[in-house]
């Protein structure tokens, strides 16, 4: 009897719990996988194809399913830090075949050369450029990512990749220089600074 | 005075230094051969500038308005022409270049037609806080913040109490000293003012003990000008750096300013004397901020002293008036020796916020020493005025570890430089710490700059399948009219059929009737075979028209 009653038990429990967990399956169900959002969300989002995969997105589920993290120049070393931190995989240095990390550029047309194919335009992943057909293009420099996108498709070259200037605004302070190793106390003479007995000679 | 004064962790006691610039009363240097004027000089959104080269403008005529909420106004310093509005190089420790105004002083010195208002107390507070908006004042402290909208505070804190800060701790600075023993009266009834828009509970002006001249003429403007003594003037032990404004709070009233917070948060509000004193230019005598005390020292000047320096004056010009020993000069430092930054050009103008221009020789200042590695001494934990603990900020700064130095409260570092002061090791901690926050302000800028392109790429996608969705209607519907079309031909070419088929039907019947006539039916049968044979080949067509 006591076995048939434990079995009974076992029985009911084993109902009263698949029915939680059945209904938390439909109730609570993820279409996608969220580590995905996760990593489309330290992407650069320049959609700029430098991976090999056509975007953003399409390389964060890549990613997501075992593929390099070093392979998205425009997000650098610190985005290979955040992804390496998030998915806690080791941090690896960039990719040279994907490309190398560049100081930030903007795309400029010479307007002057522009023929008004409207190439560039259909070419520009963040609408970013400005114009219409036989019409002067221009591009909206505060929305261009910088990704190069726009470049090959122009028939007549007149697409210039301009680095960013800085100015006061965003300027910040550098890192200090790293210390010389092996430094010994008659080394302590500030650098670049001629010793005494030079500076009498002279 | 029997008054309780709390204190803050850690601080330093550096050499002062400031008795070179005091001995002389301050002094109005001659007019420049030409001003400099930054549309950026403070805290926001740069000014927005009124005025065209060729122009004429009149000494407190305003050429630059304030280009949203937190920005200033800016006004001639004196009358003259406008010569140029181009880049030129600004004080900033990057030493590059902004957008100046830049104008060539006639001499006459002609002052653009302003009053005052004789009697503050019987004004409005908003009609003052917008006379300090329209009159461009900034806080002449350090930060240079729009100082109206400081005096502004949220509707829903009430302000108890507003604090003057004389303290003036940073080594060779006198500039606030200097003013408050010549003008003591300006900055009382200055405080006034703001406290008359404040309605604070209580005012105390908080100084350090080292300034018993200004302490003396405060006290006297005090007895003149306050008959309610409502205002307490609060003698500090002198440690460096005592004029923080958190620090400040801290000694005056025990409270700190919370993480990431404002004064205002805690009832408090924070000026500086020389700010005081602008207020009461601005509301009494009706003059913009066109002028400020800027202390010039250094071993490399003859003459160190506090000018009255219109704002835009080049540094070099006024270098010059003190005597300065060219050959001497080895490092200029724009503010003070702790806090300040080196000028990489002479020519940069005073700027709203100056408060120092320090011209330091060799053996006054030397460059420092190479760094060396971290000995975890500690020493720089003890000296910390914000209570942080500068050697981990340092080694996760160092190894970019910036979540970690967050959560290790990196931005609530004042930048003072008591750690690098004290570190026997010469690291530059102060420098690894404004990059490691630079760097962190840039990836923040860069979140949500790629959250933008983000949100415009999904919604160009969006348009793109859109455009798509569109095209395959118009070519269903071109289709389905198609289809229309040529079920109609379709229709009217099986009508044409059939009828055929009745002629043809008709034909072989009487084909078929002649036949029999001619007695052979045999042959009829054969005959009427290919009729079926050219039905299909015109279907097949008509499929193909489709």
């Amino acid at each position: 009897m006591s076995i048939l009653s434990a079995i009974l038990i076992l029985l009911a429990l084993a109902l009263v719990f698949g029915t939680i967990l059945g209904f938390a399956a439909i109730r609570f169900k993820v279409e996608e996988d969220p580590i995905v959002d996760q990593i489309d969300n330290l992407m650069p989002q320049t959609q700029c194809g430098q991976c090999g995969y056509p975007g953003c997105r399409p390389y964060s589920e890549a990613i997501a399913n075992g593929d390099a993290i070093n392979k998205c120049p425009p997000g650098g070393e610190a985005t290979i830090h955040a992804l390496a931190d998030l998915l806690g995989r080791e941090f690896i240095p960039l990719d040279s075949e994907s490309g190398e990390e560049t100081p930030k550029t903007v795309a400029y047309i010479r307007e002057d050369e522009c023929i008004g194919c409207t190439k560039c335009i259909q070419a520009c992943p963040v609408d970013a450029i400005l114009g219409a057909a036989k019409q002067m293009h221009t591009v909206i420099i505060d929305e261009c990512t910088g990704c190069d996108l726009c470049v090959e498709p122009c028939p007549v070259d007149c697409i210039d990749m301009l680095p960013v200037e800085v100015t006061a605004k965003d300027w910040y302070w550098e890192a200090p220089e790293l210390p010389r190793v092996g430094i010994i106390a008659t080394d302590r003479n500030p650098a670049g600074k001629p010793s005494a007995s030079e500076g009498r000679a002279a | 005075m029997n008054r309780k004064l709390w204190d803050f962790h850690g601080g330093i006691h550096p050499p002062e230094n400031k008795a070179q610039s005091t001995r002389e009363p301050i002094v109005r240097p001659p007019l420049p051969s030409r001003l400099v004027l930054p549309l950026q000089q403070h805290i926001g959104q740069s000014s927005q500038c009124l005025v065209k080269a060729g122009q004429k403008v009149l000494k407190g005529q305003l050429i630059a308005a304030p280009d949203g909420y937190v920005s200033l106004a800016m006004h001639a310093p004196t009358s003259g022409t406008v010569i140029d509005i181009t880049s030129a190089p600004v004080p900033h420790p990057s030493g590059l270049t902004d957008r100046c105004i830049i104008i060539e002083p006639d001499g006459l010195d002609k002052w653009v037609p302003h009053s005052g208002i004789s009697d503050y107390t019987r004004a409005e507070p908003e009609r003052l806080l917008q006379i300090i908006r329209e009159s461009g004042i900034a806080g002449l402290g350090g930060a240079g913040f729009p100082t109206s909208v400081k005096l502004n505070p949220s509707e829903e804190v009430t302000i108890r109490t507003l604090i003057i800060n004389a303290v003036e701790c940073e080594p060779y600075i006198t500039a606030d000293d200097m003013l408050m023993r010549e003008h003591a009266s300006e900055v009382i009834q200055g405080i006034m003012i703001i406290a008359h828009i404040l309605k604070p509970e209580s005012i105390q002006i908080g100084i350090e003990d080292n300034k018993s001249e200004a302490i003396e003429s405060l006290k006297n403007a005090i007895a003149t000008h306050d008959r309610e003594q409502s205002i307490e003037l609060v003698v500090i032990p002198t440690k460096y750096p005592s004029g923080g404004e958190k620090q400040l709070i801290q000694v005056l009233t025990g409270c700190e300013v919370p993480n990431g917070g404002i004064p205002a948060d805690i009832g408090i509000v924070c000026q500086n004397v020389g700010t005081a004193a602008a207020v009461y230019r601005a509301i009494i005598k009706g003059e913009p901020l066109i002028y400020r005390v800027t202390t010039f020292t250094g071993e490399a000047l003859g003459q160190p002293r506090n000018l009255e320096v219109l704002i835009g004056t080049p540094v070099n010009e006024l270098l010059e008036f003190c005597d300065l020993n060219d050959s001497e000069l080895n490092r200029l430092i724009m503010g003070g020796p702790m806090m300040g930054f080196s000028l990489l050009s002479d020519s940069v103008p005073v700027i709203k916020t100056t408060n120092c221009i320090l011209a330091s020789t060799e053996a006054e200042i030397p460059l420092p020493p190479p760094e060396q590695a971290c000995i975890r001494c500690g020493m720089c934990e003890t000296v910390c005025p914000a209570s942080l603990l500068p050697q981990q900020l340092y080694w996760h700064a160092k190894s970019k570890d910036y979540d970690k130095a967050i959560n290790h409260n990196l931005l609530d570092c004042i930048e003072c430089g008591a750690c690098t002061y004290v570190c026997p090791s010469n690291i530059p901690l102060v420098q690894y710490y404004r990059h490691a926050k630079g760097e962190i302000r840039m990836l923040e800028h860069e979140h949500t700059r790629s959250d933008h392109s983000r949100q415009r790429f999904e919604m160009r996608i969006k348009r793109l399948e859109q455009e798509a969705a569109a095209r395959e209607e118009k070519k269903k519907a071109r289709q389905q009219a198609a289809a229309k079309a040529s079920a109609a031909r379709n229709k009217a070419s099986n009508n044409q059929g059939a009828k055929a088929a009745v002629i043809q039907a008709a034909l072989e019947r009487t084909r078929a009737k002649k036949t029999r006539l001619a007695t052979d039916s045999k042959s009829s049968v054969n005959r009427a075979e290919p009729e079926p044979e050219t039905k299909t080949v015109t279907g097949s067509d008509n499929r193909e028209n489709t």
